[in-house]
């Protein structure tokens, strides 16, 4: 199982810059999952990976050896695509086959690897069928098989379960996730849905517009976000972003002024970001009014017009504890501080009503 | 008015305009050319008597036939296999692997002779091959210091295949290249990541993906350069001696240049036959029946 690393890596496509100078270094065997909306680069830096983008300036290195210039073809990567891309014409043996057939293995010997694979994706009843005769699932583990049959030394995949209903979307999580351990491969998940990435991967990239805005564990993502964008992508219901400004050592938002928890200087326009679920109803010095309330299940999710402005707050229990119109206070533990120029999180804790 | 009558008038509206025209000019074409097979009709257009002497002259009466059936086969094998098929196909692969514009410029240069009169095109040709040193070939083939050609005269059936297949290529190289535009791009970086090189990725995901592409163009290729002629006509009309008269310039010769009318409609009977046992034939090995299944749109 290889190591993964770009070095300075860029691709443009004539003046468009798909993506900015990137640093990244994978560990052998680790999971890891690039998340980010569409057009952030994702997918790019899985394709220069591949080979089948070459990258515009900079260096991969697989194991510490330069790869730019090897094809695709010779790289010993596994890709499974959104689409999964089986080839129509061929049996699912065939397909899972392919590979092994290009490197000229042995009748026999492939036959073997073959229904190994098929076996550990529990495909191996369909081998006969033609990919039109399967339904989304099993042309996923298929794809699967494929890409691993010739036992890459990475595996890409691209958005794998986005094709998927949300039952199949939950089995199949866990057993990609059992199978990259089973088999320790060097894996590399493109998702734009957080849940995908926070629950199959060791280590999450957020990506923007081109750039990496962050590399961490889930927690780091979400607890102490680089930027706005990290704290703003991840979380649902998303993280309540209130402007304000900041003078002589406090916090103005909306009507009210808070005590900075941190020494420092601040600068003048801030954002405080407050998680939904870190703010109580019914306890603390804000008032606000309910807009409307949501029902998600097991909890709910309440509009909450406040002195300090519009605010989401995910509260627990099945049955609803306000109406609509109804007069609350409400509080938090904790938020976020961010500054409101350059959107990056400043390092202190920021500001909680007393 | 009730549904039946109503049913039966839809039909009738929409399938009356073409079954008249494919009854006035295939069906009933083929009908007088079988009656004016067995009868004596010549430039006078005069029936005298009815017979079989022209089936009877054909199997076995008239010495050139063996020649012309042999130029037929090499005509229509050589163009269809060497240009209408295999250099369309060769054409759509490589256009399409280049950039954009670089493709679309070459598949323009080669869709040029389609846009041109035939006869036009047919004395360009006349004029390629010319066997004095004014010929475009001469002219090369003097800047390389050889003696100059006469092809016409020395190989009128490679001149022959070379007009036709430079014009015939277009008609695949455009339905290739359509057919290869709309394979799945996910499925050739699939390939690649697989391991595959460029020419497998031709023979394992290409060619297959097109598969009924190939075949439509082959029977259809089959069957219009069987009945065709008009370039051998105005280049080499035939000649030199009977050296390159396809079966269907026959039929033209016996019947409009020797006015013997019912001796070319039963020539003519022979294609129509030959032409349906090739249809049968390929359509079968082509399995194009299963190309034809299942209707996309519901009709009720």
């Amino acid at each position: 199982m290889a190591t993964v690393e770009l070095d300075k890596v860029e691709k443009r496509f004539g003046e468009v810059v798909a993506l900015e100078p990137v640093d990244l270094a994978i560990r052998s065997g680790e999971f890891l999952a690039i998340l980010g909306p569409s057009g952030c680069g994702k997918s790019t830096t899985l394709f220069l990976l591949a080979g089948i983008y070459a990258p515009s300036a900079g260096e991969i290195r697989f194991d510490g050896v330069r790869i730019n210039e090897i094809e695709a073809k010779d790289r010993n990567v596994g890709i499974v695509f959104q689409s999964y891309a089986l080839y129509p014409h061929m049996t699912v043996a065939q397909n899972i086959g392919f590979p092994l057939r290009l490197k000229r293995v042995p009748i026999d010997e492939s036959k073997r690897r073959v229904e190994a694979i098929a076996r550990l994706v529990r495909v191996e009843e369909l081998l006969d069928r033609k990919p039109a005769q399967l339904s989304g699932g099993q042309q996923q583990r298929v794809a699967l098989a494929r890409a691993l049959v010739k036992e890459p030394q990475l595996l890409l995949l691209d958005e794998p379960l986005s094709n998927l209903d949300a039952g199949l979307r939950l089995a199949m999580r866990g057993e990609i996730r059992r199978l990259q351990r089973e088999l320790g491969v060097t894996t590399v998940l493109v998702t734009h849905d957080q849940i995908e990435a926070v629950t199959m991967a060791d280590r999450i990239v957020c990506m923007s517009k081109g750039r990496i805005e962050q590399i961490g564990t889930a927690d780091d993502l979400y607890a102490r976000p680089a930027s706005l964008f990290v704290a703003s992508f991840l979380g649902s219901p998303p993280i309540n972003l209130v402007e304000g400004t900041a003078e002589d050592g406090a916090v103005r938002l909306g009507e009210r002024s808070f005590a900075a928890n941190g020494s420092g200087p601040l600068p003048q326009r801030v954002v405080v970001g407050i998680r939904p679920e870190a703010i109580r109803l019914g306890e603390g010095p804000i008032r606000g009014r309910i807009l409307d309330g949501e029902p998600h299940g097991r909890e709910w999710i309440w509009l909450v017009e406040s002195e300090v402005g519009a605010l989401r707050v995910v509260e627990p229990g099945a049955a609803p504890r306000h109406r609509a119109g109804e007069q609350v206070v409400l509080g938090w533990s904790e938020s976020l501080l961010f500054d409101a120029a350059d959107e990056r999180r400043l390092q202190m804790p920021g500001p909680v009503p007393s | 008015m009730t549904a039946a009558t109503r049913s039966r008038l839809d039909r009738l509206v929409f399938l009356g305009p073409a079954t008249a025209l494919l009854m006035l000019f295939y069906v009933l074409p083929v009908i007088v050319d079988v009656a004016i097979a067995f009868t004596d009709m010549g430039r006078n257009l005069e029936v005298t008597r009815v017979t079989t002497e022209n089936v009877a002259r054909i199997f076995g009466g008239d010495r050139r036939l063996a020649q012309v059936l042999t130029n037929t086969l090499v005509y229509v094998v050589c163009t269809l296999t060497l240009f209408n098929v295999g250099y369309a196909l060769l054409l759509a692969l490589t256009t399409t692997a280049l950039p954009d514009r670089a493709g679309a410029f070459f598949r323009s240069v080669w869709l040029l002779p389609r846009m041109s009169p035939s006869v036009v095109y047919a004395l360009l040709w006349t004029w390629v091959v010319a066997p004095t040193e004014y010929g475009l070939l001469n002219q090369i083939v003097a800047g390389i210091g050889m003696p100059p050609l006469d092809l016409k005269s020395d190989a009128p059936m490679l001149v022959v295949v070379l007009a036709n297949g430079f014009i015939g290529a277009s008609f695949g190289m455009i339905i290739f290249t359509s057919a290869i535009r709309s394979i799945p791009q996910h499925l050739f970086y699939a390939a690649r990541a697989d391991g595959a090189n460029g020419l497998q990725i031709v023979r394992h995901v290409t060619l297959p993906q097109i598969r009924w592409h190939l075949s439509f163009v082959t029977l259809y290729q089959a069957l219009s350069l069987l009945v065709s002629f008009e370039y051998i006509w105005l280049i080499t009309d035939g000649g030199p001696f009977y050296d390159t008269t396809v079966w269907a310039l026959y039929v033209y010769q016996r019947a409009f240049t020797s006015g013997q009318y019912a001796y070319g409609a039963a020539l003519a009977l022979v294609l129509v036959a030959a032409g349906i046992v090739a249809a049968l034939v390929l359509w079968r090995f082509f399995d194009m029946r299963a190309l034809l299944q299942r209707p996309r749109i519901e009709v009720s």
